[in-house]
């Protein structure tokens, strides 16, 4: 296995195709991971062994207003110093080993932890100038860029990313995730052309609430990290998911722009597309592209998006990677293959190969332990 | 005549055998090198006055004359290179600044021919233009960081300020009506709009002739502010600021007496037959807060409808002085090379001034991306692009788009003789000789210069699309892109490049 330090230290772009699939419950029920577990697996044929991972929403609620700090560590050392940055910032409510489930395949691991924790009052003073969810984001990327050893995998709240390096079936497993409940899943499967075997560089991506599963190349890679730089995000990790999680990130929690202008900046309609659209559209489409040309997407993509809210999958404006989308009662599907769907899913009511540059959303509207509406309550 | 000395470097050969005594070289050549002596029936060259412009060799109906390097050689000396000695002995000769045309013709590393481009393999489809959409749509002007939206649903609170939209990311270079000709001044217009790209004036004026291209034209304030009024300021789709040039850093513009006839007078608003100096700096620019108020001043002037440049020279400290430009209010900064050319320039300026467009524009980009202000102002670069594929390097590097200007006299028959400054251009492009610049048809040369960007557009599209990418704002300061090969590390850390070899 290799270390961060490792994989760091390589400066390489990871590149890799990749099977992705999510599946949620827009009412808000909680139901296992047997069903994503199954789902990523029927897609064998896209990853290679070498990176699995998955994100739920929802199976916290004991802790569901702590965020849900997952670490992975290389050695006791990092897990010292990366305590410590965390319990300088932080009260941290409930500390464990995330569990596993003994797997003949998963041969070599890094240390698992799990940490239930939110900011002390004095960090607010210290800070004053940045919201909450920046004083996290700053936390997370002086762990992930500075403590040796140590990776934060997910830093939002009610949720959780599960990643390692092997089949995805068998990371499920190994991380018990069948005896999970969540409303929402997300899951991955890698086929790196490149590797170092770095657990923390498996998907899903995780930061706040993003979790982001990707399938394809970024060919504007180099400018959309230099672009994120402009605005204080530093990219170490060398993937295109990294950057699409801070572009997400920017765009929709700093920016404030709304999911389908969001997906306009990401995967713009074409100058030609613009030029047939009405005056108003085509004005907000032409000042997208002019404004946010560093963060456009370009090369193949499939990604599904995980967050409080829901999911969402989109595809880069030409589709040059595939993904399809179904609907089952409350149940919202997202899989590179309908056989992802099929598999979990018999007679959908509704199967569609989702469009170029066209997001696919699922939205949450009501959990079942609060009945309370879920949208409102994140604005709040 | 005096005999100097030293021997002429260029020497024509005439081929008897094959001259039939036409006389098109005696009538082409403004330097009189042919002679034609009636009594004889025959043509003689004298090499003396030659200066290498081909227009003889050209268009000689039968091919008899050819033009080489003097095969007269001094002895070998690292040192005394007879460059070195050809100049000394010039000086010596009339005690003057020793003078060129166009730009640094110095053997400087280049480093755009050290760098190499990537190519889509297996992870990534590579995308064929000629079958799918390619864009180089590009807008250069200043832009905010974030879009906002207002009021209901999608609604745009965000209003941008003025853009120069460019159907190609590729512009002509200021080059001023009076070191050039009316003729290629047009042609330059013509070629701008029918292109969907712009022209730069530089500090010649805008001529009643270029006002149906205005639209498509950028005008120069320049410290000498010739032809400079609010007519001129609002007639153009934006301003250029000129503070320095590539070709001669430092120093202002030289137009001869000789080339100010009554055209150039009125458009220039000067006296006929005066020299048009320009000073040095902008004596109302001293300092970096004065740049600020011109830029306002000339944004009140016109209504805030414009964008505002400002180009300079590529010189040591380029990146913080662009940083500057940037905070005092440019819409664009242009950035100029020391390979940029000009009509006139002292040759030890030319040669000695300046740094590479290549490491001048990736410092720019890198710094005003640290310092988080990159988007406020589009970076133009300038200075010896020659193809392409430069274009291509320029844009992955962190350009919005390249200024040409030499490139742009090639294409209407300019052999780079670096004559520019003694008003006889026999291809009627650097001359103000009624006899000479009749021979540039500006139709014909705009034609040309069409030609010359839609061959460039369409190669930018097919390596934009061999990278997979099929918009050029993905390339934009894309240098994962870029490869060195043979580069030294400081080069290739300087220019924020990996070595080729090494993977993404």
């Amino acid at each position: 296995m290799a270390t961060k330090a490792e994989h760091i230290a390589r400066d390489e772009k990871e590149m890799s195709g990749c099977a992705i699939s999510g599946i949620m419950s827009e009412a808000g029920h909680r139901f296992s991971g047997e069903d994503i577990i199954r789902s990523i697996g029927s897609m064998k044929e896209r990853s290679s062994g070498l990176g699995g991972g998955f994100a739920a929403y929802g199976i916290y609620p004991q802790y569901a207003d702590e965020y849900a700090f997952h670490v992975m560590y290389d050695h006791e050392s990092g897990r010292e110093h990366a305590g410590k940055c965390l319990k300088e910032l932080c009260e941290i409510v409930h500390r464990e080993t995330i569990p596993t489930r003994p797997m003949e395949k998963i041969r070599s691991r890094p240390m698992l932890h799990r940490y239930f924790l939110h900011l002390k009052e004095h960090v607010f003073e210290q800070f004053y100038d940045e919201t909450e969810e920046d004083i996290i984001v700053r936390l997370v990327m002086h762990i992930n860029q500075n403590v040796d050893g140590a990776f934060v995998m997910c830093s939002g709240k009610n949720m959780g990313v599960f990643k390692g390096v092997g089949y995805p079936e068998d990371i499920g497993r190994f991380f018990m995730l069948d005896e999970y409940e969540a409303w929402t899943w997300l899951a991955h499967g890698r086929f790196p052309t490149n590797t170092t075997g770095w657990w923390g560089g498996a998907h899903p991506f995780g930061l706040l609430d993003w979790a982001v599963v990707h399938n394809g190349e970024i060919s504007s890679y180099g400018i959309n990290r230099r672009y994120l730089e402009n605005f204080g995000y530093r990219c170490t990790l060398h993937t295109d998911t990294e950057v699409i999680a801070y572009l997400v990130d920017l765009l929709m929690r700093k920016h404030e722009l709304p999911l389908e202008v969001m997906s306009r900046v990401l995967a713009p309609p074409f100058w030609s597309q613009i030029e047939r659209m009405d005056a108003a559209e085509a004005k907000l489409a032409r000042t997208l592209r002019i404004v946010y040309g560093g963060a456009l997407l370009n090369g193949p993509f499939s990604i599904v998006v995980g967050h409080a809210g829901g999911m969402f999958g989109l595809n880069d404006r030409t589709k040059l990677r595939p993904m399809v989308a179904a609907r089952k009662d409350d149940r919202f599907l997202i899989s590179s293959e309908e056989a992802g769907i099929r598999t979990v899913c018999e007679s959908p009511d509704r199967v569609w190969h989702a469009e170029g540059g066209v997001p696919v959303v699922g939205s949450l509207k009501k959990t079942e332990a609060s009945g309370a509406d879920v949208e409102e309550k994140a604005v709040a | 005549m005096r005999k100097w000395l030293v021997e002429p470097e260029l020497k024509v050969e005439r081929d008897p055998e094959r001259c039939i005594q036409c006389q098109v070289c005696v009538r082409q050549c403004a330097n009189d090198v042919h002679e034609y002596d009636p009594e004889d029936d025959n043509v003689t060259s004298n090499s003396d006055s030659c200066v290498g412009c081909h227009r003889c060799a050209t268009l000689c109906p039968t091919g008899a004359i050819r033009i080489h390097q003097s095969q007269l050689e001094f002895r070998p000396h690292a040192n005394w290179t007879a460059f070195a000695m050809r100049s000394i002995y010039r000086q010596a000769e009339d005690g003057g600044v020793l003078l060129s045309g166009m730009g640094n013709d110095r053997p400087y590393r280049n480093l755009w021919d050290r760098m190499v481009l990537n190519a889509s393999q297996v992870t990534n489809p590579s995308i064929d233009p000629l079958r799918e959409p390619m864009e180089l749509t590009t807008f250069l002007g200043g832009k905010p960081d974030r879009v906002e939206l207002g009021g209901s649903g999608t609604a745009l609170k965000t209003e941008l300020s003025a853009q120069l939209e460019l159907n190609v990311p590729v512009v002509f270079s200021a080059m001023s009506y009076g070191s050039i000709s009316l003729n290629a001044s047009v042609a330059l217009a013509r070629a701008a709009q029918k292109a969907g790209t712009f022209a730069n004036t530089g500090e010649g004026g805008l001529h009643k002739a270029i006002y149906p291209y205005a639209d498509n034209m950028i005008v120069q304030v320049a410290s000498g502010r010739f032809g400079v009024d609010a007519e001129y300021l609002n007639r153009a789709a934006a301003v250029e600021i000129k503070i320095g040039q590539g070709a001669k850093p430092g120093i202002g513009g030289h137009l001869p007496g000789e080339k100010v006839d009554g055209a150039v007078s009125e458009t220039r608003m000067i006296p006929e037959g005066t020299d048009a100096l320009s000073p040095a700096p902008h004596h109302d620019i001293y300092s970096i807060e004065d740049l600020r108020q011109l830029v306002f001043a000339l944004k009140e002037t016109t209504r805030y409808e414009k964008p505002v440049f400002v180009k300079i020279a590529a010189v040591h400290n380029v990146a913080a002085i662009a940083s500057g430009c940037v905070r005092a209010g440019a819409d664009a900064v242009a950035l100029d090379g020391f390979r940029g050319g000009t009509g006139a320039a002292p040759t030890m300026i030319r040669d000695n001034v300046g740094i590479p467009i290549e490491l001048a524009l990736a410092a720019v980009d890198a710094r005003l991306r640290h310092e988080g202000i990159r988007n406020r102002a589009s970076i133009l670069v300038a200075g010896g692009f020659r193809s392409s594929a430069d274009v291509v390097k320029a844009v992955a590097l962190g350009a919005d788009a390249v200024y040409i200007g030499t490139a742009a006299l090639v294409a209407m028959g300019c052999h780079v003789c670096q004559k520019c400054y003694t008003g006889k251009c026999n291809w009627g492009i650097a001359t103000q000789d009624p006899y000479l610049t009749k021979r540039l048809n500006p139709e014909v040369a705009a034609r040309r210069l069409q030609n010359l960007l839609r061959g460039w557009g369409l190669e930018i599209k097919e390596m934009l699309g061999g990278m997979g990418v099929n918009a050029i704002e993905s390339l934009r300061g894309n240098r994962e892109h870029l490869r060195g090969v043979g580069m030294t590390d400081i080069e290739l850390k300087g220019l924020g490049i990996k070595p080729a070899g090494v993977g993404a």
